[in-house]
């Protein structure tokens, strides 16, 4: 019985230098300096519209670049053809050959390339049992499930043995258990086989879940590239702050906080975040409101507080239902204010603005 | 003048009782079943059942006179003599499988069958393919379309002059003897050069029949999601290689359609035939063989056989062709 081993191959690092991409009516990826490390799991994450897809293209080929350099494996590919650049991709609509069988779909790839018909049909049991088609092979496209077509596009995908794989929104067309489902799978399916994976969502969900490293793109500039947890622990921009996070960080005038509460340093203008969650309700606590609204969750409970004038949204534990027109205060942890100059909109950390980009030394 | 005058009267009365006819049928019908007594619910019920019918009477009817009627008096008159007075039987038939001309009509109304509807979707498909990826591409397609426009009687006449020839001494103002000549042969007389000249009259249709087939084809292709043609590029596939296994595999029921439309158009086949040899030196077709007997022999009996049998050969590409565009749809 052959598995996963037989897929094994070697991930390869991309490299993007100054990437600019031009439609004519404004930048659609503008100055993206970004590294994939080899082997590693890169998502692409922001709203919709921000350039997500354009990035992905352009590394794929699809799409030419308007400014700067690409680089794959050490190889500039920036005026490669695509099939050169040894990729493989997934698309959202998943693209498959509506006229061809599921098998004859995952091995298009081998054919053209003129792969023997005995390494063929070695490879594609060796897909279909890893990806659990076996019983579908002589299908047509129309005649299965999302589920299922999306596990083919995964198959032609990782037939291939690319170094690289490429996949643009993938799950955005199943169901909730179904993405969840698929979410574990596709990053487990990354890990075994170890290639290289850039995967485009705007769900932070998903984002947060697979990735080791994300890049958050905001109108086709990069806003921050980390770990989901320094994502989440150390935003580097308010749109940082904003995006990850359900509901997103509280932004507060520090002018509305007793000073005393404040990071040392902390001019009188800046907007200081604060997470839902890391509110702790606290009768001493720095940070006063009145309850506006209660939102109950189930587990547990959303308040929207006035701090003065400030919407401020607290997440508390269990069953408090706290009646609006309350006055609560709240305590938080040493690290749980995070200050952005509303200038920049960057993190001032110390007197210092952390950018969290890579940037070249030149 | 007054003609015009008469033209437009007639047409803005035709229009006007038409509309009169619907709005009033319809306005009678819910007058005779008002929605609102207390029988609401049955009346709206029965006008629901008439109403389809006083709309697609007039419809129906019209159909009744010109398609039906025409069928069935051919019928009739393919058992009866060339006056439609005396019963003959199947003697009509009999003469036609026995008829020299009937044989000759056959065979290249199957060589138009075959050659035409082939090489119109096929250049058709090759001019929608290469047309969809330049620049220029709207500007060649409408050169392509624009025989379309014109009308096969009118075709014929253009043509006629391609294929002209003169005595061998004078200089050929036909374009194909022409060159001909300038290449330093001799002048041939194209459309009385028997068995080819079928294909020099077929050059006509296949010149106005590709630029409906490629309309209609490059629709069809640029209906195909572009995903599927990005995964076949990634796939290493090359231009040709998409075009044959990823592009027209998706389009062939498209294809289908236009090979039928233009098998039913080539199987009535008959104006060119008939402006550019009316059947001589071996061009006869099925529907001129029809208009000879009908009009020259003046025998109706013969005539409605012929037709017959052309209706007999349409009918069930019809019915598959219909099918087919609606599985498309
Ligand atoms: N082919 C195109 N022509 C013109 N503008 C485009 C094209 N493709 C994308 N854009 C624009 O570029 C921006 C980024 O698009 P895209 O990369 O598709 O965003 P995302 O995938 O993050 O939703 C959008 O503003 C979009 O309107
Ligand atoms: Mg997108």
């Amino acid at each position: 019985m052959s598995g996963i081993a037989d897929v094994r191959v070697a991930g390869q690092e991309i490299r993007l230098e100054h990437v600019s991409k031009s439609y004519g009516t404004g930048l659609a990826a503008d100055d993206v300096n970004l590294i994939v490390p080899a082997g590693s799991f890169t998502v692409l994450l922001g709203p919709s519209g921000c350039g997500k897809s354009t990035t992905l293209r352009m590394i794929a080929g699809l799409e030419e670049t308007t400014d700067g350099r690409i680089l794959i494996g050490d190889r500039d590919v920036t005026r490669v053809g695509v099939a050169q650049r040894n990729l493989s991709m997934v698309f959202q609509s998943y693209a498959l050959f509506p006229h061809l069988s599921v098998a004859e779909n995952i091995t298009f790839g081998l054919k053209v390339r003129k792969v023997s018909r005995a390494e063929r049909q070695r490879r594609l049991q060796t897909v279909a049992s890893v990806l659990g088609l076996e019983a579908l092979l002589e299908r047509k496209p129309g005649q299965l499930s999302g589920g299922q077509q999306q596990r083919v596009a995964l198959g032609r995908a990782i037939i291939a043995e690319k170094p690289v794989c490429l996949m643009d929104e993938p799950l955005s067309n199943l169901d909730a258990k179904l993405r969840h489902e698929m979410r574990v799978e596709i990053r487990a399916l990354q890990q075994q086989l170890g290639f290289t994976m850039v995967y485009v969502t705007h769900d932070q969900v998903e984002a947060i879940t697979m990735a080791d490293q994300v890049v958050l793109l905001n109108g086709g500039r990069i806003e921050q590239v980390a770990d989901p947890r320094t994502l989440y622990a150390r935003p580097a921009t308010m749109f940082a702050a904003r995006f990850i996070g359900t509901p997103p960080m509280n932004l507060i005038p520090a002018s509305a906080l007793p000073v005393e509460a404040l990071p040392r340093g902390t001019r009188s203008d800046d907007m200081i975040g604060v997470r839902p969650e890391a509110l702790i309700l606290d009768a001493s606590g720095p940070v006063r409101g009145v309850v506006r609204s209660v939102e109950y969750l189930g587990s547990d409970t959303l308040v929207d507080l006035d701090v003065d004038g400030a919407l401020v949204q607290a997440r508390l534990p269990g069953q408090d239902m706290p009646a609006p027109g309350t006055l609560l205060a709240f305590g938080h942890g040493p690290d749980d204010l995070h200050v952005f100059d509303p200038a920049t909109g960057r993190r001032r950390e110390g007197g210092v603005v952390e950018t969290g980009l890579p940037r070249q030394s030149n | 003048m007054e003609q015009l005058l008469v033209a437009l009267g007639s047409m803005a009365l035709g229009v006007g009782a038409c509309a009169l006819y619907f709005w009033g049928s319809n306005r009678l019908l819910d007058l005779v079943f008002p929605a609102r007594s207390a029988h609401a619910a049955a009346n709206i019920r029965r006008a629901n059942l008439i109403r389809p019918w006083l709309f697609l009477g007039p419809a129906v009817i019209i159909l009744t006179v010109y398609l039906v009627y025409p069928v069935l008096n051919s019928i009739w008159l393919s058992l009866h003599g060339r006056t439609g007075e005396e019963f003959v039987g199947l003697d009509n038939y009999v003469w036609l499988f026995g008829d020299d001309g009937f044989r000759e009509s056959i065979r290249n109304n199957l060589l138009w069958l075959v050659v035409v509807p082939a090489a119109s979707t096929f250049f058709g498909l090759i001019a929608a393919a290469l047309t969809d990826r330049i620049a220029w591409g709207n500007i060649a397609k409408s050169l392509i379309f624009m025989p379309m426009a014109i009308s096969f009687i009118g075709a014929s006449v253009i043509w006629k002059f391609i294929y002209d020839v003169r005595a061998a001494d004078v200089e050929q103002i036909g374009l194909l003897n022409a060159i001909v000549v300038a290449l330093g042969g001799a002048p041939q007389a194209w459309i009385a050069l028997p068995f080819w000249n079928n294909f020099f009259l077929m050059v006509i249709l296949i010149w106005i029949q590709t630029g409906f087939a490629m309309v209609i084809l490059s629709a069809a292709l640029r209906g195909i999601p572009e995903e599927t043609v990005e995964a076949a590029v990634l796939d290493g596939a090359n231009p040709l290689q998409i075009f044959l296994k990823i592009k027209v595999p998706q389009i062939w029921g498209t294809i289908a359609v236009v090979w039928t439309t233009i098998t039913i158009l080539v199987l009535k086949v008959f104006d060119i035939v008939l402006a550019m040899t009316n059947g001589q030196w071996g061009t006869q077709v099925l529907a001129n063989f029809m208009f000879d007997w009908m009009f020259r022999g003046l025998d109706f009996g013969r005539a409605a056989t012929i037709a017959l049998v052309i209706m007999a050969l349409v009918v069930p590409i019809m019915i598959w062709n219909i099918r087919e565009a609606q599985k498309d749809a």
